[in-house]
């Protein structure tokens, strides 16, 4: 490293454009499987807690602390028994979005409308009916904010991955950047993870008032 | 099963407890790192959480902050902290490349968590209870000291505990600078391929954040105004991180 070389390159951005993209989509890939892993835990355990409402606190509790413990000693616990790679990388991953996703989809069935409910109820609804057709749609707005805080930190800590051969744009931070001191890779692997972020809130704002069309009526009536 | 053996013979063994590469060294700096990054973090954010929470104006930046301090991983930070530090490294000559850079990163990340439950705290303040205390005849400061801020400390305690908890979890990830702490076990023991290493210092990692949340948990509890412990409804935290324990 000498002085003359400027603090951003963007040379090395162009040079490498094939690298980034790739680090970009395994970057997607490992934070989608994460959330679709997360996502199948914890619904069916929040429609169960949500229920029997003494076990919310155990639940919580455990996946507290889980959410508590810091990337880095979650991977070095699982390695002796799940290795090096991919399957740890995203255990760790999935183990923090249950959390948010499951404490998120009990606040949001249980700002259901009992009222709502009842007349669910009263129309000759079954309980699975009532649950699928009446309380999940209204319950969509709650849960899809806990979808996207999961979605947004798991974006972050993807990059943590790199540290155990996965990571997408952890790899272009950490590897490429931090560990040579080069300044450009850093900067250009954050500013990606930033964009996704950005993006993926984005994009699942829009997918969330796709599948909720009742909300925006309400919102135009009023 | 074999690691846990050995994991447990590492944790056992006197020679891991001495000397600047020991458990009772790597765990001081830990903690060091971790607390005099979280007593900055709080000084800087506290006042403009409350500020912002007692006028009201600058909401808008609150959103602003919080979606950066969710959006940039915290290996990120660490790596612009890294860049921003590395000219003062090379100038100082120091010896320890990765430290400053360290306690910048925990700063950054120890704030957007105080601000917005700062703010959030003093702004769910029940506004007739404010409007009580002006009616009293309360000058604004006395509002904010003796009304809202015991009201809202529990949630500002909240916002603490969150910042702890990433501080600590970013102090471990530190290690990959060269800095000190509990996170040197992890990489160096990656590194080399010493799992009782990397598993007994991730044990120690996982201690100090359980215990660091533990003391978080009495604190919060112990934080709620006399006034308010009877009668409270019971409801569901708010999504924010650290509440789970």
């Amino acid at each position: 490293m000498t002085d003359e070389q400027p603090f951003f390159r963007l040379d090395w951005i162009i040079d490498n454009a094939d690298m980034l993209a790739l680090a970009t989509l395994e970057h997607i890939a490992l934070t989608l499987i994460a959330v679709v892993g997360g996502v199948l835990i914890a619904f069916p355990v929040t429609i169960v807690i949500q229920r029997r409402r003494r076990l919310i606190g155990p639940v919580l509790g455990f996946t507290g602390i889980l959410y508590a413990i810091p990337s880095l000693a979650l991977f070095a616990v699982l390695i002796p028994f799940t290795g090096i790679g991919l399957l740890t990388a995203e255990i760790a991953l999935i183990s923090y979005t249950l959390l948010i996703l499951i404490r998120n989809g009990v606040a949001g069935l249980d700002g259901v409308e009992p009222d709502v409910v009842e007349a669910a109820t009263g129309m000759g609804f079954s309980r699975r009916q009532r649950l699928w057709r009446v309380e999940i749609p209204l319950a969509t707005p709650v849960m899809f904010a806990g979808l996207r805080i999961a979605v947004v930190t798991t974006i972050g800590l993807v990059a943590v991955t790199a540290l155990i051969g996965q990571g997408g744009l952890g790899f272009v931070i950490i590897t490429l950047g931090i560990r040579r001191a080069f300044e450009t890779a850093i900067l250009a692997g954050v500013g990606l993870s930033v964009l996704l972020a950005v993006l993926a809130d984005r994009g699942l704002v829009l997918l969330e008032r796709a599948l909720t069309p009742w909300a925006r009526q309400r919102a135009q009536a009023s | 099963m074999e690691i846990v053996g050995e994991v447990f013979a590492w944790l056992t063994d006197p020679a891991n407890w001495t000397g600047s590469d020991g458990i009772p060294t790597r765990m001081q700096e830990h903690v060091v790192l971790s607390a005099i990054s979280l007593l900055i973090g709080l000084a800087i954010a506290l006042p403009v959480g409350l500020a912002i929470g007692h006028t009201g104006r600058g909401a808008g930046a609150v959103v602003a902050i919080a979606n950066v301090g969710r959006a940039v991983p915290s290996v990120g930070i660490l790596g612009i902290a890294f860049t921003l530090t590395l000219p003062l490294v090379a100038a100082l000559d120091l010896r320890n490349i990765g430290t400053p850079a360290a306690l910048i990163a925990l700063i950054a990340l120890a704030i957007p968590p105080i601000v917005v439950n700062a703010y959030t705290g003093i702004r769910d303040v029940d506004a007739d209870t404010v409007e009580a205390a002006r009616g009293m005849g309360m000058s604004e400061r006395q509002v904010l000291r003796r009304v809202e801020w015991p009201l809202a400390l529990p949630v500002v305690l909240a916002g603490v505990r969150t910042a702890s908890v990433q501080v600590i979890a970013t102090a471990t990830l530190g290690a990959i600078l060269s800095t000190g702490g509990l996170g040197r076990y992890i990489v160096d023991g990656f590194a080399r391929q010493d799992y009782p290493m990397m598993v007994g210092g991730a044990l120690l990692v996982m201690i100090l954040t359980l215990t660091s949340e533990g003391l978080f948990a009495v604190g919060q509890r112990r934080a709620v105004s006399p006034g308010l412990t009877s009668g409270q409804a019971h409801h569901l935290p708010e999504p924010a991180p650290g509440f789970g324990l």
